[in-house]
């Protein structure tokens, strides 16, 4: 089976639940005959037509306001963030509307959001972010997050089939330098499951995204080092999987948390903080949150690289606790 | 405003006149207007008296003064069509088929009241009668009915999306982003702004430098109306004009309807900030009492029939307080469900 890059299973899962199901439709800024500032949705305009594919106005909360509408009238609508980071820009819309709309009338609103999160492209302050922490504490939204070929297609299939607001952050990083072959089947990724990457005696890192490529490179370097690292690939950061996270921590007594979000509020905190709560007992070490620092996202290739996690960095970390 | 008093004259594009605007509606449907008015602020009267009984739980809205154009824009609509209410739009819900013991048990936080005591006041929906919840940040509704109306264009539902907004809710960035985009979209929408004076203590003055919101329509390439929002014929007429264009496919319009708010933001506020003389002007210009005079002046009713709408409606209300009265508080448990469908 031919290999297709992370980019291309996002399109694919858009075409394919498209092609499915006629209730799914698009609204975003310059998604049509442009096909979206990353290509994401290069021959949609062509093949589903501008009913279907909706160029908006740069109006990020008018696009999630009407999707959410559109959702309440039995539509299935993807909004697509140009860069995640203007997500905050429809800020009210989603933990105000979207997020309680259920729990306030009982009448669900079945959206996705997507957009390009993340850094290491130079993109900046303000196309490079990570913003899942702020969702993260709004009871309603579910948020996924792929780290791999395989559920950036089954977890977009799955956003756009449930039946609440899902946010769907797809790491630019990945866009092309992923490739891998897509599963055979519907993919489906039930959300709410995280996926054991690596099975290992020593120590546990618990992450998403793209740091699960650097966990995983990380690992194939310990292991020249003797050091067994268990890798943990949350995929739905809400809700977390609590029985995958407790069960990889009773194994190895040992966690770094890795994420590519500032440290303070982050998604590793509320994970690090269910650890110390519920494992308490099996733990031989302190749980260390390895994130950003508390800066904005920095533009110089020098800076941006002192800010991410990396490689040598969660290596270091893992050496440290190890011999705790 | 630059006038000579602080206050001056609020709406001088609608001077009241006493007569009403010209209608096609016939007598019977004439008098159901007059029923909704009147039902409006009957229940309104009650919840006023729960209130002062320490039964509602939370705050109290009123639309006092404001019925004309929450029940002449929801009696202009299909069954088909769907409508955001806001907090002064008890009126379009009644219009929509809400029952009052709803409204009731929802300001009690009462156990089977629509939200199950999870939301108060009028904030529930229920798209089987075309009515979406509104959420309290002002505007979010607006870009929420486009994707409403952008739906049922997609569907071929031949529906019209109708919401809500004051005078002070123009300020926020959705107002403009929600009609711009139904404005390029060109879906089937109406957008009433409501001018009743006040945003809470704030002038219209201090919202906007321009003197009739309908003016910002130009901004959006769409028409833009002003009506007498006490007049309830005028609001009818308006609406539908507008309903029907937007149905043909015309796209959405914008109506401003010039009125009054006749209490205070929430039954708390004693609007000690309103000057006595606007009160009084505007009492003047009540839109029952105005809609009786023509009612009975044109012979379409007569002061029997009034009081027996009068007395229905009274009646009626005594079962649907009992019947709020009666419910129970929610369960602790239901605290904890219906986070996710």
């Amino acid at each position: 089976m031919a290999t297709v890059t992370y980019l291309e299973a996002i399109r694919q899962a858009l075409w394919d639940e498209m092609e499915q199901d006629p209730r799914v439709f698009m609204l975003g800024q310059d998604i049509g005959t442009y096909g979206g500032a990353f290509r994401v949705t290069a021959g949609f305009l062509d093949h589903f037509g501008p009913g279907r594919i909706v160029d908006t106005p740069i109006s990020e909360s008018a696009m999630i306001g009407a999707a959410i509408g559109a959702a309440m009238m039995g539509m299935l609508p993807v909004v697509e963030m140009q860069f995640i980071d203007f997500i905050s820009c429809a800020f009210n819309q989603i933990i105000n509307f979207a997020a309680p709309n259920h729990y306030r009338w009982g009448q669900q609103v079945p959206i996705v959001v997507r957009g390009p999160s993340g850094g290491n492209v130079h993109g900046s302050a303000y196309h490079s972010q990570n913003p899942e922490s702020y969702f993260h504490h709004t009871p309603g939204l579910k948020i996924v997050a792929p780290g791999t070929v395989a559920d950036a297609y089954g977890l977009l299939r799955s956003a756009i089939q449930d039946p609440n607001p899902v946010l769907y952050f797809e790491h630019k990083y990945l866009y092309r330098r992923l490739k891998d072959e897509l599963p055979s089947g519907d993919g489906l990724v039930p959300i709410g499951q995280a996926r054991l990457a690596r099975e290992g005696r020593d120590l546990s890192v618990i992450t998403y995204g793209a740091m699960l490529q650097v966990a995983l490179e990380a690992a194939g370097r310990l292991e020249a080092e003797g050091i067994d690292l268990e890798v943990l690939d949350l995929r739905t950061i809400k809700p977390l999987d609590q029985e995958a996270i407790l069960a990889t921590v009773r194994k190895t007594s040992r966690v770094i948390v890795l994420t590519e979000e500032q440290t303070t509020g982050s998604v590793a905190g509320e994970v690090a903080a269910r650890i110390s709560q519920d494992a308490f007992e099996w733990l031989d070490g302190p749980v260390h949150r390895l994130c950003c620092p508390d800066t904005p996202v920095p533009y110089s290739p020098t800076l941006e690289e002192a800010y991410l996690p990396n490689v040598d960095k969660l290596a270091a970390k893992v050496r440290e606790l190890a011999s705790y | 405003m630059k006038t000579g008093k602080a206050w001056g004259p609020l709406h001088p594009e609608t001077e009241t006149t006493e007569r009403l605007a010209k209608t096609g509606l016939p007598a019977k449907r004439q008098l159901e207007l007059y029923h909704f008015m009147k039902l409006t602020r009957m229940v309104e009267g009650r919840l006023g008296n729960l209130y002062r009984q320490g039964k509602v739980v939370g705050g109290l809205y009123s639309s006092l003064g404001q019925e004309a154009t929450a029940v002449g824009s929801a009696y202009a609509l299909e069954a088909q069509d769907v409508m955001g209410p806001l907090i002064r739009n008890l009126g379009s819900m009644l219009v929509r088929g809400v029952q009052p013991r709803e409204v009731m048990m929802q300001y009690m936080a009462k156990s089977d009241s629509p939200t199950g005591g999870k939301d108060g006041n009028t904030h529930f929906g229920d798209l089987k009668r075309g009515l979406v919840a509104p959420i309290s940040m002002l505007g979010a509704v607006i870009p929420v009915m486009a994707g409403v109306a952008l739906a049922g264009k997609m569907q071929g539902k031949d529906l019209v999306a109708l919401t809500y907004i004051g005078d002070g809710g123009t300020s926020t960035g959705d107002f403009h982003e929600g009609l711009n985009l139904a404005a390029v979209l060109n879906v089937p929408f109406v957008l009433i702004a409501e001018n009743n004076g006040w945003a809470y203590s704030t002038p219209t003055s201090r919202q906007m430098r321009v003197r009739n919101i309908a003016t910002r329509a130009a901004a959006y390439g769409i028409p833009g109306e002003i009506v007498d929002g006490n007049d309830v014929l005028a609001v009818y007429e308006v609406t539908k004009k507008a309903v029907e264009r937007a149905r043909a496919g015309g796209g959405p319009t914008l109506i401003e309807s010039k009125t009054f708010r006749m209490k205070g933001h929430a039954e708390h506020d004693d609007a000690g900030y309103v000057p006595k003389e606007q009160f009084e002007e505007w009492k003047q210009k009540d839109p029952i009492e105005r809609f009786e005079r023509h009612l009975l002046g044109n012979g379409l009713a007569t002061q029997e029939d009034l009081q027996a709408v009068t007395a229905r409606i009274d009646a009626q209300l005594n079962q649907e307080v009992d019947f709020a009265l009666a419910s129970p508080m929610p369960p602790a448990e239901r605290a904890f469900e219906g986070v996710y469908a």
